[in-house]
């Protein structure tokens, strides 16, 4: 057995820690590419959103490197997600490839069946090497983002753009090969501290702009055309709704690890949205309020081009916008590769940000100076 | 006289317009890009020099798909988004506008201004139906030029109904009710009516338009899709005199607040129109992303590259050399 799953940002460091922890052999597909997404769209469904493109063409080229079961998330409610793993199964098939499919259920609500499926992912193995393995992978998932996080501050201020992501790529490959928990915590130091010697300019002002949204969209930079990155060279610090970290602790720890949980923005949606939509949709809301109050400028909103928990919140956001007086701009990723128009409007919302707030300024110099 | 430049370099077109130091616009140029943005920058810098000799440049701003590359070869001050470029020219030319209609060749865009400052804006994403192109294909396919297309869609007795969600609906739409024997003039009043329609469904999306109402971009000669708008929103519908070239207009004036704050100007000169400036591409080979980087380079020197998603190539710190890009 040579397992493989589908990418998704970071994911591939955290299920490849899981797995091999479980000694279970791993292919890694090669990272999203151009031919990634050739691979992906010859073989989908043209009205399928690009999640499902880009997993094909991750499953094809992880066959060719010898894979032959692939561990896919499932999914509950109106959201197409649930049903691609099915779908991607019955493609793979018709292709030839002989590949089997393990579907893991949300462990929130489909715990005993995610139990069997651990069971024959880890071919048996005691329950006591299964929890090891599920924590050596939390322990990277949350590394990873503590590092990711300080580069999302890093990169709006550093004088020389590029270093921060750097020192990011170097982390990335360092937890990867991490074989312990002392490697992990040693490579999540040294990038911290790394992070720390980047000159920066302390004194500059940065607009803190919130990236929201479907999970695949905002976890995976190919697809959403690395819009942190660009973020952070004009200068904007970026916070994201969802890193991986909080999923994980979200829905398979249940909440026992006390870090932000992306079920608060569930509490914050109403009276927006006041019930689940399908995927991340009520989240979406929830956060743009949650953002709202918490001292950032503005939110951008991602999703895969026809996604419709997200074109519901989408509808809904516009409210949330005037009613919270806060800023959020929509942006639908599909298959094209061209960033321009998605560089433009990320100017075009960061001059509207740096507008609002000097004129927000000159009111308040106003108030203090009595003109 | 002296003036400041701006260079609105789109897919379609590329415009120029010269202020002078009062702000007023003093020349405008519309040339087609066809596809070689700097030979089309080149040339529009030629005719303006021929058209105002003695122009001393005090500061030049650029915008448009193509505003980096324009700025690398004559040299901006200030590099700004089509959106910004534009409110900014909207709310100079019409003071206290408070929506921005604008309709170019690939894009359309929706800018809400209020007190002066963008709101909020939209831009199409990922369909062209309701720009300029599509306007032009159409026309073209009646065998109307389309500098008459408004005026024809103007004697229109009825607007026909067309699909106006998708280029392709409302094309098979059209045809089909050709072929039931109404006239041109209702079929092309129906398209501007579809048009508008699918701009205002897709980009006003829970957006508040509210009168000034401003018309802008090259779609504005056009005068059937400026009734269609005033039918459909119920508001004068202003088009400025520059509506072809707000973009560089706005550039311009962008350009003129920079100056006004430095005054200096980063401005290669006209003599920079001799130099021969060249791309070149290659993928680069340092990891699977495969990017397709472009170097813009002056005779032998590189002037920027990008295209790259690492910042390898287009970071400050990754100015690296031809060689090593060769061997990339």
């Amino acid at each position: 057995m040579k397992v493989t799953f589908p990418h998704m940002g970071n994911l591939h460091i955290v299920a490849k820690a899981l797995l091999e922890y479980l000694d279970v052999p791993v292919v890694v597909p090669p990272p999203i590419s151009k031919r990634t997404l050739a691979l992906g769209l010859s073989h989908s469904p043209e009205f399928a959103c690009i999640p499902l493109k880009i997993n094909m063409g991750n499953f094809v080229e992880a066959a060719e490197l010898g894979a032959d079961t692939i561990v896919m998330a499932g999914g509950v409610g109106p959201c197409r997600f649930g049903y691609y793993a099915q779908v991607e199964r019955e493609i793979l098939k018709d292709l030839g490839y002989n590949y089997q499919m393990i579907v893991v259920e949300p462990p929130d609500t489909h715990w005993s069946e995610v139990k069997e499926k651990i069971k024959l992912i880890s071919q048996g193995k005691p329950w006591w090497q299964i929890t090891g393995a599920i924590k050596f992978a939390w322990l990277k998932a949350r590394a990873i983002d503590i590092v990711e996080q300080k580069v999302q501050k890093i990169r709006a201020r550093e004088l020389v753009k590029g270093n921060a992501d750097t020192v990011y790529r170097q982390a990335l490959e360092n937890i990867d090969m991490a074989r312990d928990k002392q490697g992990v915590l040693k490579a999540r130091d040294k990038a911290l501290a790394n992070l720390d010697d980047i000159p920066i300019d302390k004194d500059k002002t940065v607009l803190k702009v919130a990236v929201i949204g479907e999970i695949y969209t905002i976890l995976e930079p190919y697809v959403n055309q690395n819009i942190e990155m660009h973020l952070g060279r004009l200068g904007v610090e970026v916070s994201r709704s969802i890193y991986l970290s909080e999923w994980i602790n979200d829905h398979l720890f249940m909440k026992i690890i006390p870090i932000r949980s992306t079920k608060d923005y569930i509490k914050m949606a109403p009276p927006y949205l006041g019930h689940f939509v399908g995927g991340h949709g009520q989240e979406t809301v929830g956060s743009a309020v949650k953002y709202s109050r918490t001292g950032f400028d503005g939110a951008i909103q991602l999703a895969p081009l026809t996604c419709m928990p997200e074109i519901v919140a989408q509808s809904i956001l516009p409210v949330v916008s005037k009613k919270e007086n806060f800023p959020i701009m929509t942006i639908y990723f599909d298959e094209q590769t061209g960033e321009a128009g998605m560089l433009t409007r990320l100017e075009a919302f960061i001059d509207l940000l740096e507008r609002r707030v000097d004129l927000k300024r000159s009111k308040d110099n106003e108030w203090i100076f009595g003109n | 006289m002296n003036g400041f430049l701006g260079i609105d370099v789109g897919s379609v077109s590329t415009n120029l317009v010269v202020l002078d130091e009062s702000g007023a616009v003093r020349e405008s140029l519309y040339l087609r890009t066809q596809g070689q943005p700097i030979k089309a920058i080149k040339t529009s810098l030629n005719m303006a020099v021929e058209r105002l000799p003695g122009l001393k440049v005090l500061g030049v701003g650029t915008t448009g798909s193509a505003r980096h590359l324009a700025s690398v070869i004559v040299g901006a001050d200030s590099v700004k988004n089509e959106i910004t470029a534009h409110a900014v020219a909207a709310s100079s030319m019409v003071p206290g506008v408070r929506t921005v209609i604008e309709i170019g060749g690939q894009d359309s865009k929706l800018i809400i201004l209020r007190d002066g400052v963008v709101t909020d804006f939209a831009m199409n994403t990922v369909c062209a139906a309701g720009t300029g192109s599509f306007l032009d294909q159409q026309a073209a396919r009646l065998g109307i030029p389309i500098e008459q297309f408004g005026e024809m869609a103007r004697r229109a007795t009825l607007a026909v109904r067309i699909a106006g969600r998708c280029a392709v609906f409302a094309e098979s739409d059209m045809i089909h009710k050709q072929q039931m024997g109404y006239s041109l003039e209702d079929i092309g009043a129906g398209l501007c009516e579809a048009l508008v329609r699918n701009f205002l469904n897709n980009l006003g999306k829970g957006k508040e338009i509210l009168s000034p109402v401003v018309f802008q971009g090259g779609v504005a000669a056009n005068v059937g899709m400026r009734d269609a708008f005033n039918k459909a929103l119920a508001t004068e519908i202003i088009v400025p005199e520059y509506f072809g070239v707000m973009g560089a207009v706005g550039a311009a004036i962008l350009a003129r607040e920079y100056a006004a704050r430095t005054g200096r100007t980063m401005f290669r000169g006209f003599s920079t129109l001799d130099v021969d400036f060249s791309s070149k591409s290659i993928e680069c080979r340092g990891c699977p992303n495969q990017c397709e980087v472009i170097s813009i380079q002056r005779g032998s020197q590189v002037l920027a590259r990008w295209g790259d998603r690492c910042g390898k190539w287009s970071g400050v710190n990754g100015i690296l050399k031809n060689e090593e890009l060769a061997e990339a």
